[in-house]
């Protein structure tokens, strides 16, 4: 019902301007956006459904956790030890979960056991070219929590709770955390 | 704090997309169920609103909030949105308590959603494991059902937890389900059915796994005076625990256990925890919870639980963090069919997030809806007449009101909710 009657009123307006024929035509007539060949990609009409395209570049700071991806390169692995309780992660983080207190970079055995793993047949889209792949949580003697990460060189079939593994280290760093990976100690 | 009652629910029927029906217009059905369920109640008499949803990336539309509640007609008075993970929808739940409860609020509607049908699985899969550590966790394979995987693998060293125990969990919530007109599948399985289905993540295959889903579920809370006046079959909110854990699981400490009023700690002396293979926010939010509500005994003064079964181990180990067995008894709980609808504490009548869906907004919601009906004996009211799945109170109640949990659990068991609901029939 609204539509018809905004069309009537837009028709007259229509008849309207011939009346004044030979007047200047408002400027406003020749006001266009630009058209382009961008279209929509159509998934569906009903209801209507189209592509909506998302991609961003983050300037991401490593901060505190930096001098450990540093590492990485240079063939060690970091973790945090708590400068007043002892407590020593695996994995790093700048205060201690138990107390609070600061912590203090030490470097981490190379050698661990797997504390447990799994092996990914699916992924996130990012990963899902990669599957299959495992993942381990690895456990080190005398280090309070655990480090996740790949483990190659073994199957679903061999992999055990407890199996000695051993780290390596991208010889080109990328600057993520797979940049280390683990080996079962025995084929090392 | 005061006495907190809820007097209406309403959900959407979960479903894998919902592509008619944008997330305010569900939020809108959702809302306009629980009003038509509650005909005394009236919008005016509505003081504010909770808003629950997860994530910013299904939606890609900031203050999503908002757009639900205008769109039920809710403004200008107050609202808030809430997210914690997968516990969204609990948190939400809670925290529209804690306007009741702190007197600030008389009536408050608690509203949750999630639309995760606006992108495919896999990009939905990396969304959600931006809920990990982005610096030592998401780029090495961010994949939450990896996470849980590694999970059960240390459960089933640790205590001999088997796949077909996991499978079990499944059959069963499916099996409620096929009783639940709102649930996403109505599929009857078998232990076998399961096992052959896609391995998604060692040992856990794609039927030990919820699925994404589009939907919204609404709770409303009031005072005590609210409740009488409106409503002749409130259900109390007798008490609500929350609790928390680092966001990398491999910062879990190996400690002792968090002792619940019935349990000993020699039960526990040889067991290092949480480590990865418990959810020690799961047994906080439970601990408090239970203290609030005069809960001795779990496994005698609870008649049901609605828990976060988004994988069939998480079920086993929530079976032990709420202490309906002891540590390292989940698997045995399930395989003696304590928790099936006839057993000693159903658990998940409704069908769980396994076979209702998980629109993550919602879902802690919609636990606390199906409660609800549970709790006002009203199951088959809502559910097109069918009331098999309503529990019944058990073990000659008189000394006391039927009573149920609800339990919300966020990824690897960073936030988890613990409710008691308890009908006032």
């Amino acid at each position: 019902m609204a539509k018809t009657i905004a069309n009537k009123k837009s028709s007259k307006r229509a008849q309207a301007s011939p009346a004044k024929a030979g007047g200047p035509k408002p400027k406003y007539d020749k006001v266009r956006l630009p058209e382009s060949d961008e279209g929509a990609v159509v998934f569906c009409t009903d209801p209507l459904t189209v592509k909506s395209h998302y991609e961003i570049d983050y300037i991401h700071s490593y901060a505190e956790d930096s001098p450990f991806f540093r590492g990485l390169a240079e063939g060690k692995l970091c973790g945090s030890e708590c400068t007043k309780c002892g407590y020593r992660f695996a994995t790093p983080r700048a205060y201690c979960m138990e107390c609070g207190a600061p912590t203090k970079w030490f470097d981490l055995p190379l050698n661990g056991r797997v504390h447990t793993w799994t092996t990914c047949y699916f992924g996130s889209e990012a990963f899902l070219k990669e599957a299959p792949f495992n993942l381990a949580l690895i456990e080190f003697d005398g280090v309070n929590t655990l480090f996740l990460s790949r483990l190659i060189g073994a199957t679903e079939k061999d992999i055990r709770v407890g199996m000695p593994v051993k780290a390596k280290f991208r010889r080109l760093a990328q600057f993520k955390p797979t940049d280390v990976y683990f080996v079962p100690a025995e084929k090392a | 704090m005061r006495p907190v009652y809820m007097i209406s629910g309403g959900i959407t029927k979960f479903a894998k997309g919902e592509p008619r029906k944008s997330f305010r217009v569900m939020v809108k059905e959702a809302f306009d169920y629980a009003m038509r369920d509650c005909p005394r109640l009236t919008r005016e008499r509505i003081d504010g609103s909770v808003l629950s949803y997860f994530s910013d990336h299904f939606t890609r539309q900031l203050m999503a909030g908002i757009m639900a509640a205008d769109m039920c007609g809710l403004v200008p008075k107050p609202t808030i949105r809430v997210e914690g993970g997968g516990s969204t929808g609990g948190l939400c739940f809670q925290e529209a308590w804690r306007h009741i409860a702190s007197g600030w609020m008389d009536c408050v509607v608690a509203m949750g959603f999630e639309t995760m049908s606006h992108v495919n699985t896999w990009k939905g899969n990396e969304f959600i494991a931006l809920a990990s550590d982005t610096n030592f966790d998401y780029p090495v394979g961010g994949f939450y059902s990896g996470y849980y995987a590694m999970m059960v693998v240390r459960h089933m060293h640790e205590f001999g937890t088997t796949v077909e125990q996991m499978a079990q969990v499944s059959v069963k919530n499916h099996k409620n389900a096929l009783h639940n007109k709102w649930a996403q599948h109505h599929y009857d399985l078998t232990v076998e059915d399961v096992r052959r289905s896609p391995m998604v993540a060692y040992p856990l295959t794609m039927l030990d796994i919820c699925t994404m889903s589009d939907g919204a579920a609404v709770a409303i809370l009031c005072s005590e005076e609210v409740a009488e006046k409106l409503c002749d079959n409130p259900v109390r909110v007798l008490g609500v625990g929350q609790g928390s854990d680092a966001m990398r699981m491999a910062d879990r400490p190996h400690g002792n256990v968090i002792l619940l009023k019935h349990e000993d700690a020699s039960w526990y002396k040889n067991l290092k925890y949480p480590g990865v293979h418990s959810f020690r926010a799961g047994r906080m939010a439970s601990k408090l919870a239970y203290e609030k509500s005069g809960i001795e005994d779990p496994r005698e003064d609870i008649d049901f639980v609605e828990l976060h079964d988004a994988y069939t181990s998480s079920e086993i180990q929530t079976y032990e963090d709420m202490g309906l067995c002891k540590y390292g008894d989940g698997g045995k709980f399930i395989e003696q069919g304590h928790p099936e609808l006839t057993g000693r504490i159903p658990v998940n009548p409704s069908g769980g997030l396994i076979a209702c869906g998980h629109p993550v907004g919602a879902t802690g919601l919609m636990q606390a809806v199906f409660a609800f009906w549970q709790l006002q004996g009203a199951i088959a009211k809502h559910n097109d007449g069918d009331g098999f799945i309503q529990v019944k109170q058990k073990r000659g109640l008189g000394r006391r009101k039927m009573r149920g949990a609800i339990h919300s659990h966020a990824g690897t068991g960073t936030y988890v909710t613990v409710s008691i609901l308890e009908s006032t029939r």
